[in-house]
């Protein structure tokens, strides 16, 4: 029963199948089901996006200047970055230069967002993978300020503090009513904490919690809200005004002031307990380096946060630009957005039709028009499903391939790139981790390398927040105020007809919108975004994306509760709103509304 | 397992049995009940266990629970740890798979009558619900039976509460609110894309607080945070009543804070209480930050044009009216054409008129 993948997976099928749907603490609707073999080793692994929204065939016909709220739309989570891209596509295709304010306060925005989603995914949808909430209350409160205060010199961090939260989570926990802790997986043999670690990681929970919200109002400054802060095709909303009057509307001192202190607490927060907490927790898995799958093979990064404004070339970019295949380090390939032959998505195993199930398309020619097939290995019914057949079509995610390859995208996927690049930024932090643990540069290729490598990008970006926040001012003082290009505002100033695409690397990875404009309108409108890379099902040759790879050969303690496949898929940081979502070039009426 | 009642949770926070009994007889007296009721309102919180809630997620973005998050009063650590019970989140939840499902089973038939459904999101009716697959099901099937032993629901959001993005035209996977499918419970409707978190958590507890559903408008919604509309409370409104408009971006009226009716901006055909509370910890709104509103609490707010369009027509009316009065009242006596080259004037008439709609809106 087992057969190679292309990409050099083996996938056998004949063991036992268990399924986990809805799998939770991601952002959107995930199935994933594993065949596991005697051992209860993983063996076979089908991933499945099990939501469709279709904001792609609602942009049809629309003005293209609005097209960063409808795709801003698509995630609430990583808010802003679609609409980051968005703007980016439509400028490109009527191209329209940006101020260099605009640059710098969109990086600022972009950085925010990397902060805050890294931290939040972490605290609040990672960590219960690795801490234990029960074993919290078992924690002597002194050795735990002992242990807290030996790797950070966080203030909250007393006996009493420990003592205090200790009491509340005794009574929270004894009232029977246990909220979102309710059924996890406490006392699974696969926690590795000890209790006074369980219980600095619970406060530092609840702590994340109450200061993510702070966070964000750098966004809420320039944007005017979060979630979904506002844009602005040709540049930024916000007007700056320094010296005059009615400064009231703009950005003015006491607005630059609020941003800059929240920089400075967020420098402060990641550096004290978000990356104090990632190595005191990685130092207590260390033998836990499962998960993997494409990361040693097949990375991909598209680059972000150009230093200079309009120029997107990987020399401007802060982020690393390239695509290593086959574990090739020394060789960092060059990518072209506009090429036809590199970027494709193929639907052979995807709830789509396209002329041909076996080729690709590249996303300004793409096709979508839904069609919800299943395998006919499929067990149970079409509206009550037991297994996916995944020798059919199994996914509403299509399967985006780089000249063919499958590749991961994300924060480990950009660390592995500035590293092969040699980029300092990048390589020292990861060193200096690995070093401190006592493990090898391979160690990185796993679930706790994407997990670390999201620590170490988070923050990377809250330094790179002072520095754009710095050069902003500098601007300001050298005279230099603007903030948006209105040149090309108007429709009528348009070419008839345009083509372009923008892009930008999500908390999650590579993301690239390509728009078609015709008579002042969206023609075709195509996201590609980082879950659909790497949560893609097989494409016609067998290939399997990166969440499918990332389990195969992960034991497992207890199948019933399975908390390794959730641990790993969760290090990816899934985002399936995202990741589901179609255009329809034609038109098609897709179906009439049945109201049942 | 003892259930921890809201008496023992306010205790907690510092809450005295003296002040406790206090607000109780309060809260007779302002009901209008006699003062034995303040004993029975007491008993009934000392016994009560915290309302569990269970939160579904349909066709959305999560941009609602992000929202919700990010609540500074009450910081929403305690929201989750004190005020609520949270049971069921696929988004933040411990639990997955068959763990995350036992929990809906149990509360339907442990808390019948008695658990809040919040919905944030919407169900796809096009391809049998397959659209949105939950559980291997359709969302709408779990939507429904969780909706059916429910005390009340929650319309999260502009898509549970209108159908919000993935229902504009033309709403492929036909995706409706929720009040399309569910239509045997009180449902509260709070837009907005997303709702202000303090709205939010507002609504969470006053219900925890007061024990009761807050008083809604027409249209479902909380007339408490509902009733005005951006422009009533906008900071730049002088700079519209004196005819001062941003002509394009980034000039030098732009900067100066001028109002942004102009460059498309929605307030004042939306009821919403962003210039009211505004966001974040009260740090900004979108018309603070120089961009119009673009009406994402409203119905339809999608297929009205581009956002940069200019309002052709303002209902003209006060605080003093609210949407349903107005939507009584002949839309003759309210609307009005304003040629934007002369919305000075036409501000000017529309006062007028508003003073006019208000009086005869008013009950006699």
């Amino acid at each position: 029963m087992a057969v190679q993948t292309p990409n050099g997976f083996n996938l056998d099928r004949s063991g036992r199948r268990i399924v986990i749907d809805p799998l939770t603490r991601i952002e959107g609707h995930l199935r994933v089901e594993a065949n596991l073999d005697s051992d209860n080793v993983i063996r076979n692994a089908v991933s499945s996006g099990t939501m469709w929204r279709g904001i792609e065939v609602i942009l049809r016909g629309r003005d293209p200047r609005d097209a960063w709220a409808f795709t801003e739309r698509i995630c609430g989570v990583c808010t802003g970055t679609h609409a980051l891209t968005s703007v980016r596509a439509v400028e490109n295709a009527l191209g329209i230069a940006i101020p260099e304010n605009a640059n710098s306060i969109r990086n600022i925005m972009q950085l925010c967002l990397l902060v805050h989603d890294h931290l939040v995914h972490f605290y609040h949808l990672h960590a219960l993978d690795w801490v234990d909430v029960v074993s919290a209350l078992k924690a002597d409160p002194k050795s735990t300020s002992a242990l807290a205060q030996s790797i950070s010199p966080w203030p909250l961090s007393s006996p009493g503090y420990f003592k205090d939260l200790q009491i509340r989570l005794t009574k929270f926990f004894g009232s029977g009513q246990l909220g979102p802790f309710k059924n996890g997986y406490w006392g699974h043999p696969a926690y590795k904490l000890p209790p006074e670690a369980n219980l600095m990681a619970v406060a530092h929970y609840l702590e994340a919690l109450d200061f993510q919200k702070e966070i964000v109002k750098i966004q809420a400054i320039y944007g005017g809200k979060n979630p979904h802060p506002n844009w602005l095709v040709g540049g930024v909303p916000c007007a700056i005004n320094i010296d005059g009057t009615g400064a009231v509307g703009a950005i003015n001192m006491e607005r630059l002031n609020i941003v800059s202190s929240i920089v400075d607490r967020s420098i402060e927060f990641v550096e004290q307990v978000y990356l104090p907490d990632i190595a005191a927790i990685c130092s207590f898995y260390k033998d836990w380096l499962h998960g993997g799958g494409l990361s040693s093979k097949s990375v991909m990064s598209y680059g972000d946060i150009p230093e200079n404004a309009n120029d997107c070339s990987a020399k401007s970019l802060k982020l690393p630009r390239g695509v290593i295949l086959g574990g090739n380090l020394k060789e960092i390939l060059p990518i072209d957005h506009g090429d036809p032959e590199q970027i494709q998505e193929f639907v052979a195993h995807s709830w789509y039709k396209y002329p041909s199930d076996c080729c690709g398309l590249h996303p300004w020619d793409g096709i979508t028009e839904p069609s919800f097939e299943l395998g006919p290995k499929l067990k149970g019914s079409k509206t009550d499903i037991k297994e996916l057949d995944e020798g059919g079509k199994y996914s509403w995610i299509k399967a985006p391939r780089w000249r063919g390859h499958a590749v991961e995208v994300g924060p480990l996927a950009r660390y592995i790139i500035g590293y092969a690049q040699n980029k300092t930024e990048f390589k020292e932090p990861a060193e200096r981790l690995l070093k401190g643990l006592n493990l090898p540069l391979t160690a990185l290729f796993s679930t706790l390398g994407r997990t670390a490598a999201r620590a170490l990008e988070c923050q990377w970006a809250a330094h790179q927040m002072r520095y754009f926040q710095d050069k902003l001012v500098v601007h300001i003082k050298a005279g230099n105020t603007a903030t948006a290009d209105v040149s090309r505002w108007k429709p009528e100033t348009w070419r008839k007809e345009a083509k372009g695409y923008g892009f930008t690397e999500a908390p999650r990875g590579a993301l690239g919108h390509w728009i078609k404009i015709k008579d002042a309108k969206i023609d075709n409108y195509q996201c590609v975004v980082p879950t659909t890379w790497n949560g893609s099902p097989r494409d016609p040759k067998g290939n399997i994306g990166a969440f499918e790879a990332s389990l195969i050969g992960t034991p497992m303690a207890d199948p019933q509760r399975p908390l390794e496949i959730l641990r790993t898929i969760h290090s990816f940081d899934p985002c399936l709103a995202c990741s589901t979502h179609v255009m329809s070039p034609e038109g098609h009426e897709m179906a009439s509304v049945n109201v049942r | 397992m003892a259930t921890e009642t809201f008496y023992s949770v306010i205790r907690r926070q510092g809450i005295t049995r003296r002040s406790f009994h206090k607000f109780c007889s309060l809260t007779a007296a302002s009901l209008g009940l006699s003062p034995l009721a303040a004993v029975s309102i007491a008993n009934a919180l000392e016994t009560k266990p915290r309302v569990p809630v269970i939160w579904l997620h349909g066709l959305e973005c999560t941009c609602c629970s992000e929202s919700f998050i990010r609540s500074a009063h009450p910081l929403i650590k305690d929201a989750l740890l004190s005020m609520i019970s949270l049971d069921y989140d696929d988004t933040i939840m411990a639990a997955a798979g068959h763990q995350a499902e036992a929990i809906l089973e149990e509360t339907r038939a442990k808390y019948k009558g008695r658990y809040v459904l919040a919905v944030e999101g919407n169900p796809p009716l096009n391809e049998g619900g397959m659209f949105c697959i939950d559980g291997g099901k359709p969302f709408v099937e779990k939507l429904r039976s969780m909706a059916e032993e429910s005390m009340a629901v929650i319309a999260w959001g502009t898509c549970a509460s209108w159908g919000c993005v993935q229902a504009a035209k033309p709403n492929p996977t036909g995706a409706a609110p929720i009040d399309k499918v569910i239509t045997n419970r009180p449902i509260i409707k709070v837009p907005g894309c997303p709702p202000i978190a303090e709205v939010m958590s507002g609504l969470v507890t006053f219900m925890t607080t007061f024990g009761k559903l807050p008083e809604l408008d027409r249209q479902g919604r909380p007339s408490m945070f509902y009733s005005e509309r951006i422009h009533d409370k906008c900071y730049r409104r002088s700079h519209f009543d004196a005819g001062q408009f941003v002509e394009e971006w980034d000039d030098k009226y732009a900067r100066k804070g001028y109002c942004l009716y102009k460059m498309g901006c929605k307030g004042p055909t939306t009821y919403n209480a962003c210039s009211a509370i505004r966001w974040n910890g009260g740090v900004s709104f979108p018309i603070q930050s120089g961009h119009g509103c673009f009406g994402c609490s409203e119905d339809g707010f999608w297929d009205k044009g581009s956002f940069y369009d200019r309002l052709t027509t303002i209902k003209q009316f006060g605080i003093e009216a609210n949407a349903d009065q107005i939507g009584m009242a002949a839309a003759g006596v309210v609307g009005l054409t304003v040629a934007a080259h002369a919305a000075v004037t036409a501000a000017k008439r529309l006062t007028h008129k508003r003073d006019r709609a208000a009086h005869k809106s008013k009950p006699s």
